[in-house]
């Protein structure tokens, strides 16, 4: 099957400005889902809201299009009661971690097995350019007209200290890195999460001077490195690439299965 | 006694009703005065092969059910008012997506954290308005533990029915009292199953066509058919549509397959109606009250009424007015500020005749205090 065989054509065409990174993180996504060779049927997308929440429409697969914040604690639901099913969580950072801050670090915590992809793009683009919790200080936004001084979280950081036990980071630039890591993301059994830095040229980049699609797509090939690379001990400013956490520890539904097995013995 | 008899409390009662019933997921958060539910679930539904799982917070609970509804479970998530508030946003995405779930809200005094750990009616409103848009929604409640089981199980059959969540307005004093319940057997009460598609893998599906009988047969996540579910205005697949055909049809929709079944859906209980001249309407743990009041009087020849209401909304106007017309006059018995005495008013042919006797101390309502009101409305001290 290619990729194209994963996509429900009838709703095109999509709705993401030109230049977005959001159909290269799709793309990626495609291809890994392909090179597994998993079956439609078997894959749950849920999602929030935002453009990024919107790739679920475009999918060929059982889709669940949710509100703001809320599509872990769907897809919670839906892998507690299905646990072969296999879930994949597409997010934008202030769906992911503004709103649905909280569902991401429990979701974490239980090390539930769902696969959460933070399509970064360090702002609010449905809603027209504000900051998010990942823009960082000194950005602007339609909602920082002076700068913004809110700190960001790291990604990476919260979901290791959350307890998620596959914890990654790549571009919209390295599409082969998207689909490798979304490939071994969904193979992972435990809480996965996969941040994707993204670019919006519309409002990221309009409002921050960052330049057309291309030039923001550039700064990611510019300023990121591989993990522990000889270029990031030279400039510690570069951002890392790669797979920062690949633990072993049980997982959720696993771990509920075994408490049936000792109420159904305890009751006989 | 008998396996089947039990001194239990509402929450317990609310718990058989819904494994009666065929519940298998449940999502909770503790919160006072509905706690029991969740603990008591979280021993029973494994032992079943069942799944009880305790959110982070009570909008994750009602998100949760509703995931695992779409993949063929009966849900069920019960809170109490701040939960209640909280899940009001996922209740709008279950009545717009058209998923079947139970949320039991167990009422305390409110707004805010109020008085927990007292009875109250106050969340009638919030149940049918508090989502927002336009909508119909069917909320449920009963005065006693019979009445809890049984109408518990009519929720579920409901929301499977109807496509809808359904919520339960139990409260406090409901909730925590003690009484006997006894279960029936299986297949006493009819048990409505998920209506689920007979179109074939690979023929086209259409999750949101409804069929002639205004139902719409679902496909469980995970089986052959995929499809798009959101809470956006969306066609026939559930693709989102900004069409202005498909949004009122679909809001059309929504609204009229409860609204235009009011009567089907209503359930009430009526006691010495035929001759009343003075008639109580009352429901929830309100109702004991005032059923007391009316067997009471009966004892003194005054020819008291009541109708107990169990379905709550969509209001049965028709059935109100029709129970009103011939009585002097009319109360309305509840715990909050008069929430169903200005519906009764609205269905009443003379809606000066409708009084209220409530109590919003936190203190249940007695017997003294709607005979009280009895009297002052007859123009008698108290």
């Amino acid at each position: 099957m290619a990729a194209k065989d994963y996509l429900r054509e009838r709703f095109f065409p999509h709705l993401w400005c030109p230049g977005c990174g959001h159909g290269m993180v799709l793309n990626g996504m495609l291809q890994a889902v392909e090179k597994l060779g998993m079956s439609k049927n078997e894959i749950v997308m849920v999602s929030g809201i935002g453009c990024s929440a919107r790739i679920s429409g475009y999918v060929d697969f059982h889709t669940l299009h949710t509100i703001h914040g809320r599509a872990l604690a769907f897809a919670t639901g839906v892998k507690m009661s299905r646990p072969e099913l296999n879930l994949i969580v597409p997010m934008g950072d202030g769906d992911a971690l503004a709103i649905g801050g909280n569902h991401f670090i429990h979701a974490a915590r239980r090390n539930i097995d769902i696969t959460a992809i933070v399509m970064n793009n360090r702002i609010y683009g449905m809603t027209g350019g504000q900051f998010s919790p990942l823009s960082g200080p000194g950005i602007r936004a339609t909602t920082a007209p002076f700068a913004n001084i809110d700190y960001s979280f790291d990604v990476v950081e919260l979901a290791k200290a959350a307890g998620a036990t596959f914890v990654a980071r790549t571009t919209s630039y390295h599409v082969q890195q998207i689909a490798d890591i979304i490939k071994k993301a969904i193979l992972h059994e435990g809480f996965s999460v996969v941040e994707i830095l993204s670019q919006c040229p519309t409002y990221f980049g309009r409002k921050n001077k960052a330049g057309d699609a291309v030039d923001m797509v550039r700064w990611f090939k510019d300023n990121t490195t591989s993990i522990g690379s000889k270029g990031k001990q030279e400039n510690p400013d570069l951002i890392e690439r790669g797979i920062f956490v690949q633990t072993e520890r049980p997982e959720y539904c696993s771990e509920y299965d075994k408490i049936v097995e000792i109420a159904v013995a305890g009751q006989s | 006694m008998s396996e089947n008899k039990k001194f239990v409390q509402g929450n317990e009662a609310c718990v058989e009703g819904a494994l009666y019933a065929g519940l298998d997921f449940f999502a909770g958060y503790p919160i006072t005065p509905s706690t029991e539910i969740a603990e008591i679930l979280s021993n029973r539904l494994p032992r079943i092969g069942g799944k009880f799982i305790q959110m982070e917070d009570e909008i994750a609970s009602l998100c949760a059910i509703i995931g695992a509804s779409l993949t063929g479970r009966k849900v069920m998530t019960a809170t109490s008012g701040p939960g209640f508030s909280l899940m009001q946003e996922a209740l709008g995405y279950a009545v717009m997506a058209e998923i079947p779930c139970v949320i039991v809200d167990v009422q305390r005094g409110g707004p805010s954290t109020g008085i927990p750990t007292h009875g109250s009616q106050g969340d009638i409103n919030q149940a049918r308005w508090g989502t927002h848009g336009d909508h119909a929604i069917i909320a449920m409640t009963a005065s006693n533990h019979q009445d809890v089981f049984a109408v518990t199980v009519e929720a579920f059959n409901l929301a499977e029915t109807y496509r809808t969540p359904v919520i339960l307005l139990f409260d406090e004093v409901v909730g925590h009292m003690r009484e006997r319940l006894v279960i029936p057997e299986p297949g006493v009460i009819p048990l409505v199953d998920r209506l689920r598609t007979s179109v074939k893998g690979g023929v086209d599906y259409h999750p949101y066509l409804p069929r002639e009988d205004g139902r719409l047969p679902m496909s469980d996540f995970g089986s052959v058919h995929r499809y798009n579910v959101t809470g956006l205005f969306h066609d026939m697949w559930g693709f989102p549509s900004a069409e202005p055909r498909v949004i009122h049809g679909l809001l059309h929709h929504l609204v009229d397959k409860l609204e235009n079944r009011t009567n089907l859906i209503a359930r009430y209980k009526e006691y010495y109606l035929e001759d009343a001249e003075h008639l109580l309407i009352s429901y929830g743990s309100a109702a004991r009250s005032a059923r007391h009041v009316v067997e009471n009087r009966r004892l003194r020849g005054e020819k008291l009424g009541l109708l107990e209401l169990q379905t709550l909304w969509p209001f049965p106007e028709n059935i109100v007015r029709e129970k009103c017309a011939g009585a002097k006059s009319v109360i309305v018995v509840e715990q909050n500020m008069g929430q169903i005495m200005r519906e009764v008013k609205l269905a009443a042919d003379e809606p000066q005749k409708v009084f209220l006797a409530n109590r919003i101390d936190g203190v249940f309502i007695t017997p003294t205090d709607i005979v009280n009101i009895f009297r002052l409305i007859q123009g008698k001290g108290v």
